[in-house]
């Protein structure tokens, strides 16, 4: 049997992954939801029909979400996870003991479900005493915080489905406000390799340039995500990224990362020419 | 109030024979010349080849418009049916072309309208067209909200029997911020009184389906009554429906109609119409409910924040609020030290967020069938924002005041009277022969016929400069007004 999970990442462009079971296959109140089963990639989670995690690549984008901002504010106390129901970051965070609170806020409660079922090792820390998951729309939440973070994570799939509220001016703006006068957004900004991803993060940028005084954009590689490239957003209302990184302190916590290193930490603020380009348009 | 209908609602008359029609695959050597989108490949490339290839004439299998005998009239009697009136128009003109339909088919030159004074324009249009003068009822404001509120029954009383040989009364149902008058006693007043009650509409498709909503004008026993279906109702811009009670002559109105209407009607209106019908039988009732459910957690949560008020049935006083449509969102903004039109702008510069419209005091989200929980999470946020970087003082904005106005001579005498243009400024104590409106609403700030005063160039200035978009005269900048060079009085 030939049996494919194919994806679009371009209108002109497929990427599939060969599937040896269908694991799952729902449609929640919000979205499609499907788990496969693959001998490249593990298990593979799937949201109407793209890719949300991979077992095999999810290490990169879960450690490079969160290492980053953690090594760089030196006091990380109350966290805020939007999306990321998959509770591969919040595995992350638990690994820091300075962390004294996690609020993940998911939309959709069959996400969670699904995850704990088949993808245990991501949901592993879900029931973590600091863990608080709130089933909601995180702008319903977030508009009524004023400083009651250090650091907001935004692990949002792609802004043109349920998610995209959490891609506007005004759910940056809650962010901002929601956040403490030290506090720290990283968000998940996509990919600026095909035109339509590029688009939208250029968008999303400039709506966060307009919003916190530092921001800037790092990148990693994902092999799952359009163009196997993908960037973060670094938002910050004190600290920069690299001028403010505390290496020593961080390597002085011994996390065993697979992905992460201090060194890359500063390698991923550089760019490529045709995105510094892209991104000093809208900055 | 429910609606006994009689006739089979699952039907879709016109919509079956356009399926029916593009089965046949009919070569066409009638218009329109882009037959069916081949003559014109970018206009195919952007609409679809669906849209395009129903975009057709009329012929016999599809009916005509200007005389409906097979699958319009099936239509239009289901929409009756649907909407419990006598007789329905399909109307491809907007509701400006019900409106006017619906006055000209009972005013003649010199007749007599009672009428609230924040009409649309489009019922203003129709008296120049037809000569009938305006007996204005002042409606209530509310002060706090600066707003126009339903004409109160002793008012309208009181026209009646002032103006007993007035020929009908025109109520909105609702207003654009969905304020009712007690339409059924104002039926009633105007009845007794051999008067005929027309009712526009425009905002209140909905009443005909919902539950919990204000009684529909066919319900209260109005004799007319314009609808735009595709404001709340779902169908296509433009495409709009004129229902009839039982006192009114089906035939004369379609004569009136067609007097102004084209007489090649869309296909793609009129398939729209009929869908949308069948869509709002079978599940308006539960849809309408849930607009109204998400209006209510909406206006609780932008209260919330504070400073802005949403308002809702608390409005109701018995009276010139007899009942409020608990579908309209909207909020009063002067407390946080912004116009409504500055939010309005705010929210579509800053947020991308389009709404219905803002005026001095007021924004007004429209929702309807297509909305969903995570845009009005949105929107609120969106506002939440705007007022924690934006709020300011609030001293030194205008608060909208209603400016009755003083009507000098018939909207149709001014408008076609000898005139000159002068300086706004210099415009004050003559007589206006243009309207000048903001839009939306398009409700007019002076119409043709009325004096101008210092208060309303006041008002114009305030709101030019505010940034409303304003429109009705004939310099599109608003510098000059057309004024009479002769005085009628």
């Amino acid at each position: 049997m030939d049996l494919w999970f194919s994806e679009f990442h371009a209108p002109d462009v497929k990427h599939s992954i060969r599937v040896n079971r269908h694991l799952y296959s729902q449609r929640s109140a919000y979205q499609q939801i499907d788990v496969f089963d693959t001998p490249e990639f593990g298990r593979v989670l799937t949201l109407d029909g793209s890719v949300l995690l991979t077992e095999r690549d999810e290490f990169i984008y879960d450690e490079m979400i969160t290492h980053v901002p953690l090594s760089v504010h030196p006091d990380i106390r109350d966290v805020l996870v939007i999306g990321a129901g998959d509770g591969g970051v919040v595995r992350e965070l638990t690994r820091y003991k300075s962390v004294e609170k996690i609020d993940l806020i998911e939309m959709d409660p069959q996400v969670v479900e699904v995850c704990r079922m088949y993808l245990p090792e991501n949901a592993s820390k879900l029931d973590d005493p600091r863990v608080h998951i709130f089933f909601d729309n995180a702008l319903r939440i977030l508009r009524r915080c004023h400083a009651n973070y250090d650091l907001i994570i935004v692990d949002s799939i792609d802004p043109f489905g349920p998610s995209e509220g959490y891609f506007t001016r005004e759910f940056y703006g809650i962010c901002y406000n929601a956040l403490r006068e030290d506090g720290i957004m990283v968000n998940q900004q996509g990919s600026p390799f095909y035109k339509h991803d590029a688009e939208a993060m250029r968008r999303s940028h400039q709506r966060i340039v307009n919003t916190f005084p530092i921001s800037r954009v790092y990148q990693a590689h994902i092999p799952t995500y359009a163009a196997g490239y993908w960037l973060f957003g670094f938002a910050s209302k004190k600290y920069h990224p690299i001028n403010d990184f505390h290496a020593e302190k961080w390597e002085a916590l011994q996390l065993k990362t697979d992905y992460y290193t201090t060194r890359l930490h500063v390698g991923s603020f550089y760019l490529p020419a045709f995105l510094e380009r892209m991104l000093q348009e809208v900055e | 109030m429910e609606i006994k209908r009689k006739l089979d609602q699952n039907r879709a008359p016109i919509y079956e024979a356009l399926q029916m029609f593009r089965k046949m695959r009919v070569v066409p050597f009638d218009v329109p010349g882009h037959k069916r989108g081949r003559g014109n490949p970018e206009l195919t490339e952007f609409l679809g080849e669906q849209c395009v290839g129903i975009d057709v004439n009329s012929m016999k299998p599809l009916d005509n418009l200007c005389h409906p005998v097979s699958v319009i009239r099936e239509a239009e009697e289901l929409a009756a049916d649907a909407f419990g009136a006598s007789h329905a128009f399909l109307m491809v003109g907007g509701t400006t072309s019900a409106v006017q339909s619906m006055v000209l088919s009972v005013c003649k030159r010199g007749d007599k309208i009672i009428l609230p004074r924040n009409v649309h324009r489009s019922v203003i249009n129709a008296l120049v067209l037809c000569g009938a003068v305006p007996v204005y009822v002042n409606p209530e404001v509310d002060v706090k909200l600066g707003i126009s509120l339903g004409m109160k029954r002793e008012q309208v009383k009181k026209a009646i029997c002032e103006h007993p040989d007035a020929v009908a009364v025109l109520v909105n149902n609702p207003t654009y911020y969905g304020i009712c008058s007690d339409i059924k006693e104002i039926v009633a007043m105007a009845h007794k009184a051999g008067m005929y009650c027309l009712a526009d509409e425009a905002h209140g498709t909905h009443f005909y389906f919902g539950e919990g909503l204000p009684v529909s004008a066919m319900a209260a026993g109005a004799d007319m009554a314009s609808v735009s279906m595709h404001k709340s109702g779902g169908s296509l811009t433009q495409s709009s429906l004129l229902l009839t009670g039982p006192n009114i002559n089906a035939g004369y109105v379609r004569q009136i109609i067609n007097l102004t209407q084209t007489t090649s009607g869309s296909y793609l209106l009129l398939s729209s119409l009929d869908i949308s019908r069948r869509n709002l039988a079978l599940k308006g009732k539960r849809v309408f409910g849930k607009v109204i459910e998400m209006a209510d957690y909406a206006r609780e949560e932008i209260n919330a924040i504070g400073g802005y008020y949403a308002f809702g049935r608390e409005l109701i006083n018995g009276d010139s609020v007899f009942d409020f449509d608990s579908t309209k969102l909207s909020v009063h903004t002067r407390d946080i030290g912004l116009a409504g039109i500055e939010v309005y702008d705010l929210l579509r510069d800053e947020y991308d967020i389009q709404i219905e419209f803002g005026d001095i005091g007021n924004i007004l989200a429209y929702l309807s069938i297509g909305d969903r929980m995570q845009e009005l999470e949105r929107l609120v946020s969106a506002l939440a924002e705007i007022r924690r970087r934006y709020q300011k003082d609030s001293r030194g904005l205008l608060s909208q005041e209603y400016l009755a106005p003083e009507v000098v001579l018939s909207p149709q005498e001014a408008f076609y009277a000898g005139k000159k243009s002068v300086p706004l400024s210099e415009s004050v104590g003559h007589v206006c022969s243009e309207f000048i409106m903001c839009y939306p609403p398009g409700i007019p700030i002076i119409a043709p016929g009325e004096r101008v005063t210092d208060e309303i160039i006041r008002y114009i200035e305030y709101a030019k400069a505010k940034g409303c978009s304003m429109t009705g005269p004939e310099d599109p900048e608003i510098n000059h007004i057309n004024i009479l060079t002769q005085e009628g009085r």
